[in-house]
This record gives C-alpha cells, sequence and structure tokens, in this order.
C-alpha cells in the first residue's frame, strides 16, 4: 500500500470504507506532512487538534454506517472562509486574531459531509495577487523547483497556500477562492487540479469578499475526481446569499466517463497572444490532439473582446473592494490603532492594517467610483463586461468548452514581477475572461516546461455546465499522464 | 492620464487611508500606471451596449419578515477592540 | 402664498424641498432577520449582517418592498418594476459596511404628488421625486463620556424609505403641513408608525433663498430635523440665516447642516466632509429588485380610503366643513370612529360631538382615542336621543361626561337620573302657569311691549322642570299663553 498521504480522496473513502486505515491514522498522516513542510508556509493556522476530534468523530460515524460523502477526508481552507472560532485573517494584518462566531456555508456543507479541517491555507491580503506574495504571513513556496536550480518559487495566488499545500501532499484537498484566476492559476504553477465553477453555484456567505460580482469558491485536488467530490459537498443554493443559484446540484463524478465522442471544443485564437512561450503553445496543440484522438471535434472560435477583459477586470474588481474592504475600520472587529481622534484612527487603523497591494487597489476602485470618473471608467467596464460576456455566449453555440492555456508561464521567482503592478496582473490574462463571464473553469496540469516546472490546460464551459467541464478535463488528465512530483516532496526521507 | 499628488491625496482621504508624503510620492506612478493601463477601455465601442452589474441570470428569492437573527450581543461584541456597557467604543465623533 | 422673509433689501422668496425618512412599519431589518422593536438594550437586536462581519450578505425582505409598494401608490406614485440597490460609500462609526444600502438611479417609485391642507383652508399639491428604500444606522451616543463616543447597532439595518419632496414647499407652514400629511398618509397605510418621538420619521430640509423671480439659489440640507416644531424653527432660522449672508456679501455653502434643537440654529457638519462623493454603485451582493405589474395591481386593491379621498367624501356625503372634515380624517382611527357615530344619524351633530366633545374630553385627560371609555356607538346613541329629543342638547353634556367617568351607556344614565325631556304639552303648561303666576311684574312689563322678557320666561321654566322641558315645546306653548 502507498503513503496514506499519496491517495486521492476518491481511494481515500474506499480505503476508510475497506477499513484499511481509520481517519484518526490519515489525519495523523497529513498532520506529520503539515509539520514537515512548515518551511512551504501554505498555513496561517494549523488546527491539528480540531482535525484529530473531527477525525475521531468520523471513525465513529463510519463504525455506525453515518459516514457522508467526504467523510474524515483531511482538507485545507483558505483563510478566506470563516471558520467558527479559529481565527480568519484573510492574511491580512487588519483582521489578526479575529475569530468569527460563524461557519461559511462552504465550510459547514464541508463539515456536514464529515470532511476534517488540518487548518486555514494563506493566501495573497484579501485574495489580492497571482503570487501569494502580499501575505502580511509571509509568502508560501511552491514546492516545486526548477532543475537543478534552488530557487525558491511563488505557488501563483491568490489561492496559493491551498494550492502549495495539495501539491505538497499535506492536504488531500483544498478550498479556494477565485475572482480572476486565483484558483486556475495557482493550480497550474502547482502541478495540480483546481477548479472554479458558475458564479452563483457556491454561497459566498461567510467568505471575505474581495469582489462580490467576480468571487467564487472553488476546489484544488489532485485529481479531476477529487476536485467533482469536493465540488459536489460545497455547492448549493443558500438562501443566505441572494447570488446563489437555486439550481440542483449533479453528481459531478458520474461526468467523469471519459466519452467526449461529438463534443465539440472551441479554440479561442484570441488566446494565441503574442509573446507565448512557445512550451506553451506546444502544451496547448497537444491538449487540442488528445480532445481529438477521444472522438472530439475542435473548432477556432472568437472572443473579440479578449483584450480589454484585464483592463475591465482592473476596474471592477477594485472598484468593488474599495467597498467591501470599508467595513475594516477598526470599530466593531480587528486591529485598530491606538488614536484619540476618530479620523486619526480610520485612517492609521487602515494604514497600518492593510498592505500595499490591497492599498493600491482600494485607491483605484476609489478613484474609479468617485464623481467625475464612475462613467468613463467604472460604467465603461460594466459595459466591456457585457460585450466579454456576450462573446462567451456566442461562442457556446458553436461548440461545447473551450480549451486553453491556464497561465503565461509557469512559476516564477519570488519577488520576480513585483516591480510593475501590470506586469503581475498579466498572469491572469487567460483566467480573468471567464471570470467576468461568470463562468466555470477548471486548470488541469497537462506537462511541464523545460525547466521541469508542471503547466496546466483550461477547459472552460458553459454558465451551470461543469458536468461538461469536468468530462472533458478528465479526459485530458488521462492522455496527459501528468505524473510528475514536486521535488520537495521526492525529497523527504521517509519517501 | 496620470495622478498628480492632490488627487492621490484626496483619494487616499476618501478611502480613509493614511499616507506619508513619501508614499503618495510612490503611489503617483503606481496608480497613473493603472489608470492608464484601463484607459484602453475607451477604444471599445460600446454605443447601445447596458453595463453588465452581475452575470448571475437567477431571479433572487426574497426573505420573509419574520425575526430569526440577533439577540447575541456577545457574539457580536466577541472580536471588538473596545467595548464597554453592550457598546462599540470609537473615539469621540465631533459633529 | 409663499412666506417670505424680509431682508434689508427686500423680500425673498424661502424654497423647500424635504427629504422624509421613514422607519417601514416590520418586524424584522431590511436585510436581515433581526428585530426592529424599540428600545431594547444596546446591540441585542443585530445581526451578523447588520454588524458587517466579514463575509456577511444582505437578503432583502419581501414585506419591505411590499410596503414600499403600497405607500408609492398612497402617494400617487409611479411604481417601478425594476429598480436597483446601490452602495452610498461614506466612514461612520454607526454605519457597518462603510456604505449604506440604498437606492440611486434605480428607485423603487418615482413620481407622483399629493395635496397639502393650509392653516388658511387652502389646499396645495407637492410633487413628489422619488421614494426608495434603504437601510438605516445605527444609534451614536456622545454623551456617556468625554472622548469617547458608544455605539448602538440595534438600528442598523432597519428598512426606512427615504421620500424625496420637489422643491414646491414655500416656507415653515407649507412645511409642516407637509410633513403632517405624508404622517398621515404612511399611518393610513400602515407602512410607517409615524411615531417621531422614537426616530419612526425623520426630516432633513433642504433650504435656500432667492429673490422672487430668480433662478433657485444654493442650497443647505438640514439634518436631525425631528419634529414639526423643529421643521419650523430649522427653516426660520435657516432662511434667515442666508438671507443675511448674501446680504452681508457672502455666499451660502452647499453642505450638511445640522440643527441644534437646544441652541436652535444650524450648524456645519465637519463629518459630512465628503457627503458630495458617495461614490454611488449597484450593490454586486444584491440583484436588480423585479416585480410583475399585476402584484402592483392587487396591492392597489388593498389600499384603504387616503385621507384626501375621505376627506371629500366626508365634505360631500356628510356636508362637514372642509375644516371639520380635516380634523376628522386626521387619523385613519378618528375618522372610523366619527363614521361609526354618524351612522343614520345627525352627521353634522356627530361631527360636532366627536371634534368639541369626545376629542376635547380625551386631551383634557391625557387619553388617545383607543382608549376611549366611550365607544362609537354610545356616542352614536347619546345622538340619537338628542335627535328624538329624549333629552336636550344640554343635559346631553352632562350625560355625556357622566358617561365618559363610568362607562355606563347614555340610555342607562338618563334612566337612572330621571332626564327624559319632557315633551307631554300638560306638564309643560302646568309649569308655565306656575311661572306665570310667581312673576306677574315682568308678565306686565312684557305685555306692555318689554319682548326681551321672554327669554327669561323660558329660562324659568327650563330651571323649574331641571332642564327636561323641550325648549321648542316651551317655546311654542309660551308664546300662546303670553298672547
Ligand atoms: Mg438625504
Ligand atoms: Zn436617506
Amino acid at each position: 500500500m502507498s503513503k496514506l498521504t499519496d491517495l486521492t480522496i476518491a481511494s481515500a473513502l474506499t480505503g476508510l470504507d475497506n477499513k484499511d486505515f481509520t481517519a484518526v491514522e490519515l489525519a495523523q498522516a497529513h498532520i506529520d506532512a503539515m509539520a514537515e513542510h512548515s518551511a512551504l508556509n501554505a498555513f496561517i493556522t494549523e488546527t491539528p487538534d480540531i482535525a484529530l476530534k473531527q477525525a475521531e468523530s468520523s471513525d465513529k460515524r463510519r463504525a455506525s454506517g453515518d459516514a457522508g460523502a467526504l467523510d474524515g477526508i483531511p482538507l485545507a481552507i483558505k483563510d478566506l472562509f470563516c471558520t467558527n472560532g479559529v481565527q480568519t485573517t484573510a492574511a491580512s494584518r487588519i483582521l489578526e486574531g479575529f475569530i468569527p462566531q460563524y461557519e461559511s456555508t462552504v465550510t459547514q456543507k464541508l463539515f456536514d459531509d464529515g470532511a476534517v479541517m488540518l487548518g486555514k491555507t494563506n493566501l495573497d491580503e484579501f485574495a489580492m495577487g497571482s503570487s501569494n506574495t502580499t501575505s502580511y504571513y509571509g509568502n508560501v513556496i511552491n514546492p516545486w523547483k526548477r532543475e537543478g536550480d534552488d530557487t525558491d518559487l511563488t505557488p501563483g495566488g491568490s489561492s496559493g497556500g491551498s494550492a502549495a499545500a495539495v501539491a505538497a501532499q499535506i492536504c488531500m484537498g483544498a478550498t479556494g477562492t477565485d475572482t480572476g484566476g486565483s484558483i486556475r492559476q495557482p493550480a497550474s504553477f502547482c502541478g495540480i487540479t483546481g477548479m472554479k465553477p458558475t458564479y452563483g453555484r457556491c454561497s459566498r456567505w461567510g467568505t471575505i469578499a474581495f469582489a462580490s460580482s467576480l468571487d467564487q469558491a472553488g476546489t484544488f485536488a489532485r485529481s479531476v475526481e477529487d476536485n467533482a467530490l469536493l465540488l459536489r459537498s460545497m455547492s448549493g443554493h443558500d438562501p443566505k446569499d441572494s447570488t446563489s443559484a437555486n439550481k440542483s446540484v449533479p453528481d459531478f463524478a458520474a461526468a467523469l466517463t471519459g466519452d467526449i465522442k461529438g463534443k465539440v471544443i472551441g479554440i479561442p485564437k484570441e488566446y494565441r497572444v503574442d509573446g507565448m512561450p512557445e512550451e506553451i503553445s506546444a502544451l496547448w496543440q497537444r491538449g487540442i490532439e488528445w480532445l481529438e484522438s477521444a472522438g472530439a471535434t475542435t473548432i477556432e472560435v472568437s472572443l473579440p473582446h479578449t483584450h480589454y477583459a484585464l483592463a475591465t477586470y482592473y476596474v471592477i474588481a477594485p472598484a468593488e473592494a474599495s467597498s467591501n474592504l470599508a467595513r475594516y475600520d477598526g470599530v466593531r472587529f480587528g486591529h485598530r490603532a491606538k488614536e484619540d481622534d476618530l479620523t486619526d484612527m480610520y485612517e492609521i487603523t487602515r494604514a497600518e492594517g492593510f498592505g500595499e497591494e490591497v492599498k493600491r487597489r482600494i485607491m483605484i476602485g476609489t478613484y474609479a467610483l468617485s464623481s467625475g470618473y464612475y462613467d468613463a471608467y467604472y460604467i465603461k467596464a460594466q459595459k466591456v463586461r457585457r460585450l466579454i460576456s456576450q462573446d462567451f455566449l456566442s461562442a457556446f453555440e458553436k461548440c461545447d468548452a473551450l480549451l486553453t492555456p491556464t497561465a503565461p508561464s509557469s512559476a516564477f521567482a519570488i519577488g520576480e514581477n513585483e516591480d510593475d503592478p501590470i506586469k503581475m496582473y498579466l498572469n491572469d490574462v487567460f483566467t480573468v475572461p471567464a471570470s467576468l463571464a461568470g463562468l466555470p473553469g477548471i486548470s488541469i496540469p497537462a506537462g511541464v516546461d523545460a525547466q521541469g516546472l508542471p503547466l496546466g490546460l483550461q477547459v472552460i464551459g458553459r454558465p451551470w455546465d461543469e458536468e461538461t467541464v469536468f468530462k472533458v478535463a478528465g479526459v485530458v488528465e488521462n492522455l496527459a499522464q501528468f505524473a510528475y512530483v514536486p521535488q520537495t516532496v521526492k525529497r523527504l526521507p521517509h519517501d | 492620464m496620470s495622478l498628480d499628488k492632490e488627487s492621490v491625496k484626496k483619494v487616499a482621504s476618501l478611502a480613509r487611508i493614511r499616507m506619508s508624503d513619501e508614499e503618495l510620492e510612490r503611489m503617483m506612478p503606481q496608480l497613473s500606471k493603472i489608470i492608464g493601463f484601463v484607459e484602453q477601455l475607451a477604444e471599445v465601442n460600446t454605443d447601445n451596449v447596458e453595463p453588465l452589474a452581475n452575470v448571475v441570470d437567477i431571479t433572487p428569492e426574497l426573505r420573509k419578515d419574520v425575526v430569526n437573527d440577533g439577540g447575541y450581543a456577545d457574539k457580536i461584541l466577541e472580536n471588538a477592540p473596545e467595548e464597554t456597557q453592550g457598546y462599540f467604543v470609537v473615539p469621540k465623533v465631533v459633529e | 402664498m409663499a412666506k417670505m422673509v424680509q431682508g434689508e433689501t427686500g423680500d425673498w422668496e424661502i424654497v423647500i424641498g424635504m427629504e422624509i425618512h421613514a422607519q417601514i412599519s416590520i418586524e424584522s431589518k431590511l436585510f436581515s432577520g433581526a428585530s426592529t422593536k424599540f428600545g431594547a438594550a444596546p446591540n441585542t437586536q443585530v445581526s451578523l449582517v447588520d454588524a458587517a462581519m466579514p463575509g456577511m450578505l444582505p437578503v432583502l425582505n419581501e414585506k419591505c418592498v411590499e410596503q414600499a409598494v403600497r405607500t408609492g401608490l398612497g402617494l400617487n406614485s409611479q411604481i417601478n418594476t425594476y429598480s436597483v440597490f446601490a452602495r452610498k460609500n461614506y466612514f461612520y462609526p454607526d454605519l457597518p459596511q462603510g456604505y449604506q444600502i440604498s437606492q440611486f438611479e434605480d428607485p423603487i417609485v418615482g413620481k407622483g404628488e399629493i395635496e397639502i391642507d393650509l392653516p388658511d383652508g387652502n389646499v396645495k399639491n407637492i410633487g413628489i421625486t422619488r421614494l426608495h428604500l434603504e437601510q438605516d444606522a445605527g444609534k451614536s451616543v456622545h454623551d456617556q463620556h468625554p472622548k469617547k463616543t458608544y455605539v448602538d447597532l440595534n438600528r442598523s439595518g432597519c428598512a426606512l424609505m427615504e421620500i424625496v419632496s420637489e422643491p414646491d414647499i414655500s416656507g415653515p407652514e407649507e412645511a409642516t403641513a407637509y410633513l403632517s400629511k405624508i404622517r398621515m398618509i404612511l399611518r393610513y397605510l400602515e407602512t410607517c408608525d409615524g411615531n417621531m418621538d422614537e426616530g419612526s420619521m425623520r426630516a432633513d430640509v433642504n433650504i435656500s433663498v432667492r429673490k422672487p423671480g430668480d433662478a433657485l439659489g444654493t442650497r443647505a440640507e438640514i439634518k436631525n430635523v425631528n419634529s414639526l416644531k423643529a421643521v419650523q424653527q430649522c427653516i426660520e432660522f435657516e432662511a434667515r440665516r442666508q438671507v443675511d449672508l448674501i446680504e452681508d456679501g457672502e455666499k451660502v455653502a452647499q453642505e450638511t447642516r445640522l440643527w441644534d434643537p437646544v441652541k436652535l440654529e444650524t450648524r456645519s457638519m465637519r463629518s459630512k466632509e465628503d457627503a458630495h462623493d458617495y461614490r454611488y454603485f449597484p450593490d454586486p451582493d444584491l440583484l436588480p429588485l423585479t416585480f410583475k405589474q399585476s402584484w402592483v395591481d392587487e396591492i392597489k386593491q388593498t389600499l384603504p380610503e387616503l385621507p384626501d379621498q375621505k376627506k371629500h367624501r366626508f365634505m360631500n356625503d356628510f356636508a362637514l366643513s372642509r375644516y371639520d372634515a380635516s380634523v376628522l380624517i386626521a387619523e385613519r382611527s378618528r375618522a372610523d370612529y366619527y363614521e361609526d357615530v354618524a351612522q343614520e344619524r345627525d352627521t353634522k351633530l356627530a361631527a360636532n360631538w366627536v371634534i368639541n366633545e369626545l376629542l376635547g374630553i380625551l386631551r383634557k385627560n391625557d387619553k388617545t382615542l383607543e382608549e376611549s371609555p366611550i365607544s362609537a356607538e354610545q356616542l352614536g346613541a347619546l345622538i340619537a336621543l338628542i335627535s328624538d329629543d329624549t333629552i336636550s342638547g344640554k343635559i346631553a353634556k352632562d350625560v355625556f361626561a357622566e358617561m365618559f367617568s363610568s362607562g355606563k351607556s347614555a340610555a342607562t344614565i338618563v334612566d337612572e337620573k330621571g332626564l327624559k325631556q319632557v315633551t307631554d304639552t300638560g306638564a309643560i303648561e302646568t309649569i308655565i302657569d306656575e311661572v306665570l303666576a310667581e312673576n306677574p311684574d315682568n308678565v306686565a312689563a312684557y305685555k306692555g311691549g318689554k319682548d326681551k322678557l321672554f327669554g327669561f320666561f323660558v329660562g324659568q321654566v327650563m330651571k323649574k322642570s331641571q332642564g327636561k322641558a323641550n325648549p321648542a315645546a316651551v317655546n311654542k306653548l309660551l308664546k300662546g299663553k303670553l298672547g
């Protein structure tokens, strides 16, 4: 039998059912891995005691035949999901020590299905970033290294801690949130699979908001099937979130039939951007061939407004964020500067509490909404957003799903791209359009570059059609046979 | 478009973020660059296009008018930096 | 007639627009399930949503929407079946989200018009610009500590309707009449209890002055005007302040000012210096609010008769004066009471009794109509006794006082005390004969031409009968006897 931390969720569930091991043993193996990999800084708060307690109850439930869909599965939770009685920071100083008195709907659903929480993972502050370097609690280190080079690489962001933890086999799966690519890009950088469902599929209640019209919870795991299992547990209508859809949740894993005969896959021509690394376009081409070999037809489609997606995103997301982050004012929770004047208290609390990138985005958002600029920036961006959304809907009249690269590069070194915010923003060039259109998207590890770093391919689907996304992703996964393991994991003594 | 220091200062004040002169100087070119970047949207013809605020295609369900929440002042005040007698406490507001 | 302010350079016209915040009568908040009851211990009626805890989201209360539509219909206004919630961004300790969820470009109710009754008996139409739904803020307590402000969020998130008028109001009297009329309509509709002491209704008053015929002047928005008296006082103060400023060669600043009900003055609000950049944008946590016109039509079917309709009906059907009708319709319960009293009875007499006697005695005893010991049916029965000559109007007043203190019916009191009016001509004739016999001098004087003495004889007869003699019969018989 392989190591417990090597298992997929699906096989661990079988193992638990077969009494090959207990949930406590499974939790303990992952708690040990968490300790071994503490240098990755993937967690802001580790909760081994909670994990063991939950695992004990899980074993009891399984013994009495009451096991839930994810019973005993150790997960990591992005520290953007509020967890009752457990510090939740959004990786910001302004929430240091904040203990929610409530449980987010997504985590509650996972716990209701028996999942075990190992801890709260690191992220870019308030999910604003693509490299996990904006966290007040330090950056996360990608478990992957370039071949023959020990330079620390970024896991991507914002859900960098979750992606790194899954890749380093600290946990079997993790939650993430994706606003402009925050699940798909780190999944690509860390060589794992990450899924962002349709906007409205998962409740946002209890998840700290970055940009309300874009934020969507999603999943990380080491297989497409595991993502499907996690997403099924997390999804569903929540009357506490007015943007959560009252739609039934399909058995996503059941869609993984491997049969994509007759499916039409669109290849958006605007994604062939200038300066795309040769390895990435080659991988993309391989992906096209895999899908064709499995019986799908591929066609070129056009998404004419793709070029404007980033600019649209960098108006809308900061605008919403500037307002969403107004509640961090030192009055009811979180950090407060000790000042005797109210305005000083507000301004210094927020100056001390927020990091550079968050301040930058609040400033941009405030500016874009301020009088005299609202129409030129905000309303204009919303109009272009409609055009972008319509591009996708027209494309989906001709095809069932789209295949694109996930990110324009593999993982880069920590500190790289920091000199210029725009350069950092370009990381999301392939993920942002689907976010603006609220579409489901998944990143599957499909190969490695010359430096031995993972590269992902992205499948984007119609609204509410996660099943096709999973189905196509499953085929890519099968044919890519991505079997690489991060060096950090390989180098461990017990391997 | 480039932002001058006064505009950056005004935005910082609207956003209630204290910034030193040095920070304003540093922020100025960064914001200008981002604003310059997003200004490419002006190229897009959006005549007769309605703004899209939210993509989700649902009619939200409304709440019934029943009292089923609140009544837990202790939870509300649990994380308060300063509180007394059930109130949050802040530096005096001068009207 | 517009009320003018006299300045050194002549008369100035006051131009007023009002924004009335009315708390909607409902059990729970606009976007959360916390209670809206007044007077609870601090922060006990606060949900996680009302405290704007991280990750909390608003969910709209459907009853608020219905109440807003009802109110819009009651204000004769356009109902918008598509409206949008927007965030109004500003920082304040009792505004937990750092923004107020309100409506900006697309309110639920658009233009309309209502009629106000002026003290001189005239009516005037005032335009309604819009009505929108929004959240209330919490309460800041400034007087408990020298250096601190205390914050209670119980009111945070309560549902308000902001009713905005056109600048059609031209003086303190019109402003108070407008506010009273809005209050009356909302109370009729049962969409707001109108309780100004508890803050259920608050007004912001936009005031500017101009020379008659000139373009609109710069306005100041006065906040915290929370009684009819304050409306009047603040307009008088602010109009004078603006006229003095302009006449001194200075400019009126467009600003938010606060009414100080102790010092009786307005002053600039430092805390509102960002007031002109609220950065409104559609709330991405809430989708646009849409409903069907057929639902609006259904609500329309359930509207009660509104004050103005009722007033006109009372004037037409019951032959009441505009004044009497206005007094009676001021409260829906009062109008209902009156109609019960007046049913199949002398409608004018009923109006007199309700307005002069009943409301008078209630006021003297500090009681509301709901607490009246005399039911409408009982008062109606009393009036019936007057109309059918069972008792005289004078006796009726005594009976009424007795009814008020004992709660007994008029008939019982009349019976017990033997107050029944004497209409038997024989009995009256006997009394008249006695009176004439007792006053031979006056009889002689009357017959000698002193006509005025007729009243004296009537008085004597009434006195002897202890007020029970029917005055008409007394008159007629006396005339006959005295020739
Ligand atoms: Mg106002
Ligand atoms: Zn208002």
